[in-house]
């Protein structure tokens, strides 16, 4: 692909508000997780639970929309002073030529599970849930859109944990294309009763805090977050380059990786193809890493089969806990900022690391200047994505 | 502002289950002569394709979608796992939802592994990509009313811009009470569009252009009409009688905040 403008970017998670936040997060190595429950979810695990959500207010305008997952997004808009960025390129392009591409798996689905329990003796559901605005899966991008006055294609990417990722690949698409000037992408997934208690009847959610590449992990630690980004067809000075994605399936199996991570490997090949660069043109690598047994192992064999052992590699979900659908778009700004910041993340809560995993993985946060970086991102019902970003220049 | 270009596709490949509509050889004769049309239950067989495993596992959205999946294909004459694919679903799994929800409401809340597994917007892609063994790039989309749009522009997309084959699905199921009262979606309906670059296998040619003109093209029968506006996947309708009629004309698909201009030609 031609290298697409990235032109402004924020995010929202259990490190804090804004990119600042994150970047120290990062520098200090400090993590959002806590062992704490989330609304009457008591469960023994460790969270990443965002700050100051419910006291976010939606504009009377937008008073349908309103549930945690909407919040959250109104949060990250706000961030940074993205909004205003949005605005510009709006009244550059023209609202029909931005669109709206971003990820999230449940939406707004706790204003759903919460109007449930409020059924009446007929089982109907109570009158204040709005759930085209709030729960339905497109509820997302119609919020976005709605709060940035934009005109263009709207639609949410819902693959599971690859969502936020492959926001990326349909706007870089739709802009090549011509068929838009700009496109916020990104992605909103909040915590809820059904990923809380589903990933616990998988017996994937840790009680323990996530370890990625450790020898005693265990499972994931969920988190909640946002990030969006702008990208537009061309800019003089960008924050940094969208240069290549990738896409592929596993074909395999609907809640565990391929064994050897084929399909992920697939992913990260067409990435570097999309961006014609080599292997080791790459500087570092934001991993899925989750944490989980299956999922470390296949994703080590992946990367070390594409990019060999040398290429210094993290998982960051030890700072913010597992985002789900908002994952690859948290960690596409991570990788922005370790691009901007020329800091290689290091992962943590590894306190005995797996000898069996052979990538460089970083125990140790690395300053220096980057060129390059991708991030991985992989789903259930085996969905892969791979983006590559380049340092602005 | 740049004038649109539009997107050029073939449509060699087509799918349909819904309502009256049992397949495309059916549905293409009825759709030719609209007023044939009569109202019926959508009847979703099992599909052949998944192993026996996902068979048992997978609702009727899952199956719905890989029956119109595996149509398309055939009738395109194209190997599954040599395809990109686009699922796109307005509902997801409703059924699937309003179980966990019920599920969560109750003091010990205990969720089923299979059902969360199946509650991923991504479960028919992932269903159909074990089943066709194809680790081609897949994503699932949704857009409440203008699910179809948004499902067909980004296959038309990944389709030129990857000059590559895509396969569209596009399917809705009803949502069960109470959900029901709040989206009153009527039927199942689901189908399938195999868009293939300029050149490639045989078919309709298709043009697709956000920049439209005019309101949305309507059904040639009434009822059928409120079909399509009824379940977002049926607004797929006016096109299908168009490719049933295979006729040159120019369509407004109706997609809420996205509706497309689509120029179908005959096949050559």
């Amino acid at each position: 692909m031609k290298p697409a403008p990235v032109t402004a970017y924020t995010l929202v998670t259990a490190l804090g508000h804004g990119l600042a936040a994150h970047a120290a997060a990062l520098r200090e190595g400090t993590t959002g997780l806590r062992p704490q429950g989330f609304e009457t979810a008591a469960l023994e695990a460790w969270l990443g639970v965002v700050d100051h959500v419910d006291e976010q207010r939606l504009p009377p305008a937008l008073a349908r929309y309103d549930c945690r997952n909407n919040r959250l997004a109104a949060l990250a808009l706000a961030s940074d002073g993205f909004d205003e960025q949005v605005r510009r390129a709006a009244a550059r392009h023209g609202a029909q030529r931005v669109g709206v591409l971003v990820g999230t798996s449940t939406s707004g689905i706790l204003q759903t599970e919460i109007a449930y329990r409020q059924r009446d003796g007929h089982g109907a559901l109570p009158a204040w849930l709005h759930y085209p605005e709030t729960h339905d899966t497109a509820s997302l991008a119609r919020f976005v859109q709605a709060a940035l006055a934009l005109e263009g294609p709207a639609w949410v990417i819902s693959t599971a944990c690859s969502s936020g990722a492959k926001a990326y690949a349909a706007a870089a698409r739709l802009i090549a294309l011509d068929v838009i000037d700009a496109a916020v992408v990104g992605g909103c997934d909040t915590l809820c009763m059904t990923t809380l208690y589903g990933f616990r009847a998988l017996e994937l959610l840790s009680s323990d805090v996530c370890r990625p590449w450790d020898a005693r992990r265990n499972g994931l630690s969920l988190g909640e977050g946002a990030s969006f980004a702008l990208l537009q067809r061309d800019d003089d000075a960008p924050a940094a380059w969208l240069l290549g994605c990738g896409e592929s399936s596993d074909g395999h199996h609907m809640s565990s990786p391929h064994p050897e991570g084929a399909g992920a490997a697939d992913a990260m090949r067409a990435a570097l193809a999309d961006a014609r660069l080599q292997p080791d043109q790459v500087d570092y690598i934001n991993l899925h890493g989750t944490g989980t047994r299956n999922n470390d192992a296949a994703e080590d064999l992946a990367v070390c089969r594409v990019f060999g052992r040398s290429v210094p590699v993290s998982s960051t979900k030890g700072h913010t806990g597992h985002a789900l659908g908002a994952a690859g778009a948290v960690e596409a700004a991570l990788t922005l900022l370790a691009l901007r910041d020329g800091l290689l993340p290091h992962g943590l809560h590894c306190e005995q690391p797996d000898a069996a995993l052979q990538a460089n993985y970083l125990h140790q946060p690395q300053q220096r200047p980057l060129s390059v970086a991708a991030s991985n991102s992989f789903g259930f019902g085996g969905s892969n994505a791979c983006l590559i970003f380049g340092a602005a220049r | 502002m740049t004038a649109l270009t539009s997107l050029d596709v073939t449509i060699a490949g087509v799918g349909v289950l819904g309502p009256g509509l049992r397949d495309w050889a059916q549905a293409a004769a009825v759709l030719r002569t609209p007023s044939d049309w009569t109202a019926a239950a959508t009847v979703v067989p099992a599909p052949n394709r998944l192993p026996a495993t996902e068979r048992r596992r997978a609702g009727v959205g899952i199956r719905a979608a890989i029956v119109v999946a595996d149509q398309a294909c055939t009738m395109a004459g194209i190997a599954v796992d040599a395809v990109a694919t686009v699922f796109t679903s307005a509902s997801g799994d409703p059924e699937t939802c309003h179980a966990m929800c019920e599920a969560l409401a109750r003091p010990e809340r205990l969720l089923s592994p299979t059902r969360f597994t199946n509650s991923v917007h991504n479960a028919p892609a992932g269903y159909w990509h074990i089943a066709a063994q194809s680790r081609q790039a897949s994503t699932s989309l949704a857009a409440y009313d203008a699910s179809l749009c948004a499902g067909l522009l980004e296959a038309a997309a990944q389709c030129c811009s990857g000059r590559r084959p895509v396969l569209l699905v596009a399917c809705d199921m009803p949502y069960p009470a109470p959900l029901h009262a709040l989206r009153p979606l009527p039927d199942v309906f689901a189908c399938a569009l195999l868009l293939a670059p300029p050149g490639g296998p045989a078919g309709w040619p298709l043009m697709l252009s956000t920049a439209v003109r005019g309101e949305p093209t309507r059904c040639g029968n009434a009822e059928l009409d409120a079909l399509r506006r009824s379940i977002p996947a049926a607004r797929s309708l006016p096109l299908l009688e168009a490719l049933a009629r295979d006729e040159p004309c120019t369509l407004v698909l109706d997609g809420d905040s996205l509706p497309l201009a689509v120029r179908v030609a005959t096949r050559p």
